[in-house]
């Protein structure tokens, strides 16, 4: 194993502790951990709709680019201050999630194969936050702005780009006019603008995007921040004076630590750090890797065009074409670079029943690494070998809990891919089958692999999604755990609570109808 | 978990990530420069010299009218030379070289130096044609700085050529 294998997986380790850990008061859904990049856009309208009403107040001359945000602050401190303050510290919780959502993805090795193209467009929006973040302190001309214009000309002047060192605008105090704040204005909303075209792109390739975290999530948050801009108003420095170097100052570390860190070493050594580090992250999706796992695949004969895959794919890797051989019809055609080999697409798939007579099932679309046809060949030599007054069936998706162990004469364990790729009907097979109970094990709510299987499972269970389980399947003859990978425990706990519950012998009556496929017909 | 126990968790982390933020959005506070220390900044932009060479009536005479410029100068501008000492010790000693393909740009040269604040003596010498000899520009005064002052040595030929300020 690589070093940076073993780094990733060691970070991994710990980050899934903590997203774990925090799963306890927050639940799934309202993790932050787990919906980072939906907290950081949340972040970012907050940022953008408290700017406007800063851009519509600022004053963009010398001394009233100071004395109209001072304003704000001091005189209307109970709007136009909490908006400046909200404007500062999202901001600075932008950089904060930015920076997590970075080292969640890496730390879970999502950043090549059908990921390679977010992160890419990710890699470019580092830079744009920052360029937007220091030049949003600028506006200000504060000594804080005065510090990280002089410092910022001073570390851009190493670099081989102006004919002219660019710190020459920042000599005395004459050296600056009003058109610089109308330039910084612009550069920042412009750089904004840009970031958010930039996110557009990032999140081009993914289906059902969390623009936005759960309403919990966000009414907190905002909440958090409105607290905390009530209780430590966002506050200018003393005004900037050129013709003296600024004292001590009230410093944003998360958006300008790269001036002290310039001020420890050189520009030199900082350049080398920021374009190293840039490179790195270009170059992570080319480090040796597992190879990809075969892509979904379409048959047109059992494709009916019913967009049910095309609407469940997780990162946009189906499209519907005209059916060459039906006129009027549409076909499936999977992007095998996008298709992250999840079986989501083989779960959403109306051919994919195992009620179908055909020895063979052929589905509309299947994964060639577990076919359709042979998980219902497995749940059927599951089903003939168990035994016990309750026999139970456990499909588990193979990124959660190790399930495995859980194997013995009245369980039969049967690994998915994802979830996702379990057709509902398998469930009212397998009870129909024989099996007393099915246990289907997800990973932990919001930390799908796939991003959606968990999510598509419990929707299709809950009839509130096409293929969708028939309402005449008992429900308590069904139990769904959200048990990750480690969360063997759960698991285990889940199919003694699920066997106990099965011991109920008010259930005895909600036996539905036997099916023997090879008898051809309802037994 | 159960939920009166979730909610006061919730409350505890938001809070913390509230703090987190607010904490190192203003804190620690950053002091770039000591309080005894003043700042001098060197800063200069300039043309070096050309050598021109005086054409003689012949050349003129051969040339068509409209092009008998007097001074036949090449396109690339001279290195400078550019010294600086305080209170008698070197603290730079640099030549600056002409940007552009064809080294027909500005030299220029822009430096910070950390000193302590109070009385110094400053001199600055500057030869923007390397052909001759010695320095054509000097500018030497005792200078006082307060502390946390900034000083800035320029260069302006229409100021008379090297200035502080």
């Amino acid at each position: 194993m690589s070093l940076h294998t073993t780094l990733r997986k060691g970070a991994s380790s710990v980050f899934l502790r903590i997203e774990e850990a925090l799963d306890g008061p927050f639940g799934g859904a309202d993790n932050p951990l787990r919906h980072l990049g939906a907290l950081g856009l949340y972040l970012l309208w907050v940022i953008v709709g408290s700017g406007l009403y800063l851009y519509t107040v600022l004053d963009t001359g010398i001394d009233a680019v100071y004395s109209s945000i001072g304003y704000l602050s001091l005189e209307q401190w109970y709007f136009g201050g909490v908006l400046r303050s909200l404007h500062r510290y999202a901001s600075d919780g932008f950089m904060l999630v930015m920076t997590l959502h970075l080292i969640r993805e890496w730390c879970y090795g999502r950043y090549y194969g059908f990921r390679l193209y977010s992160w890419m467009t990710g890699v470019p929006l580092l830079w744009l936050a920052y360029i937007s973040g220091i030049g949003g302190y600028w506006i200000v001309w504060d000594q804080l702005a005065q510090l990280s214009a002089t410092a910022t000309a001073e570390l851009l002047d190493w670099l081989p780009i102006f004919s002219e060192p660019s710190a020459r605008n920042f000599l005395t105090p004459d050296s600056i006019s009003d058109r610089f704040f109308t330039m910084l204005v612009f550069i920042h909303i412009g750089v904004p603008l840009l970031l958010i075209l930039g996110l557009w792109a990032h999140v081009h390739r993914i289906s059902h995007v969390d623009y936005l975290p759960t309403r919990r999530v966000m009414l907190a948050t905002l909440l958090a921040l409105i607290v905390l801009s009530l209780l430590q108003p966002a506050l200018s420095n003393p005004p900037a004076n050129l013709a003296l170097i600024p004292g001590e100052l009230d410093f944003d570390w998360f958006i300008l630590f790269i001036h002290p860190l310039t001020d420890l070493t050189s520009p030199a050594i900082v350049w080398l750090l920021l374009f190293a580090l840039t490179a790195l992250l270009f170059a992570l999706p080319l480090l040796p890797h597992p190879a990809p796992e075969p892509a979904a695949v379409v048959d047109p004969a059992n494709c009916t065009g019913c967009d049910r895959c095309l609407a469940d794919c997780p990162y946009a890797a189906i499209a519907m074409q005209p059916h060459p051989l039906r006129p009027g019809f549409k076909l499936a055609v999977v992007d095998s670079d996008l298709c992250a080999a999840c079986g989501i697409c083989a779960g959403s798939c109306p051919s994919s029943t195992p009620f179908r007579r055909r020895e063979t099932l052929v589905t509309g679309i299947d994964m060639p690494q577990q076919s359709i046809h042979a998980l219902r060949e497995q749940l059927e030599q599951a089903l003939a070998g168990l035994a016990g007054p309750h026999r139970v069936v456990v499909f588990a998706c193979a990124r959660g809990a190790e399930a495995s162990t859980l194997a013995a004469a009245d369980t039969a364990v049967l690994p998915l891919l994802c979830a996702g790729m379990l057709p509902p009907s398998f469930v009212e097979y397998a009870l129909r089958g024989g099996a007393d109970g099915v246990l289907l094990n997800t990973c932990r709510a919001g930390s799908c692999d796939f991003r959606l299987g968990d999510r598509w499972t419990r929707e299709r269970l809950a009839g509130e999604r096409e293929p969708h389980l028939r309402r005449t399947v008992p429900a308590a003859r069904l139990q769904l755990c959200a048990a990750g990978a480690g969360d063997e425990g759960t698991l285990s706990a889940a199919l003694n609570d699920f066997r106990a519950r099965l011991d109920n012998e008010a259930l005895a009556g909600e036996q539905l109808p036997p099916y023997l496929r090879r008898a051809s017909n309802h037994a | 978990m159960p939920k009166p126990v979730a909610i006061i968790g919730q409350v505890i982390l938001y809070g913390a990530f509230a703090a987190f933020i607010g904490y190192f959005a203003t804190s620690p506070k950053y002091h770039q420069v000591a309080d005894d220390v003043a700042l001098i900044k060197l800063s200069i932009s300039h043309l070096g010299e050309r050598e021109c060479r005086k054409r003689s009536p012949e050349e003129l005479a051969k040339m068509p009218p409209n092009m008998r410029a007097p001074l036949d100068c090449p396109r690339e501008r001279s290195d400078i030379r550019l010294e600086v000492d305080l209170d008698g010790q070197p603290i730079l000693q640099t030549v600056m070289h002409p940007t552009g393909l064809y080294k027909d740009g500005v030299s220029t040269i822009y430096r910070r130096f950390e000193v302590k604040a109070g009385s110094h003596q400053l001199a600055v010498r500057m030869n923007d044609n390397l052909v001759k000899p010695g320095f054509n520009f000097v500018k030497e005064e005792r200078i006082s700085l307060k502390p946390h002052q900034v000083m800035v040595i320029d260069f302006n030929p229409d100021q008379g050529g090297l200035f502080f300020r």
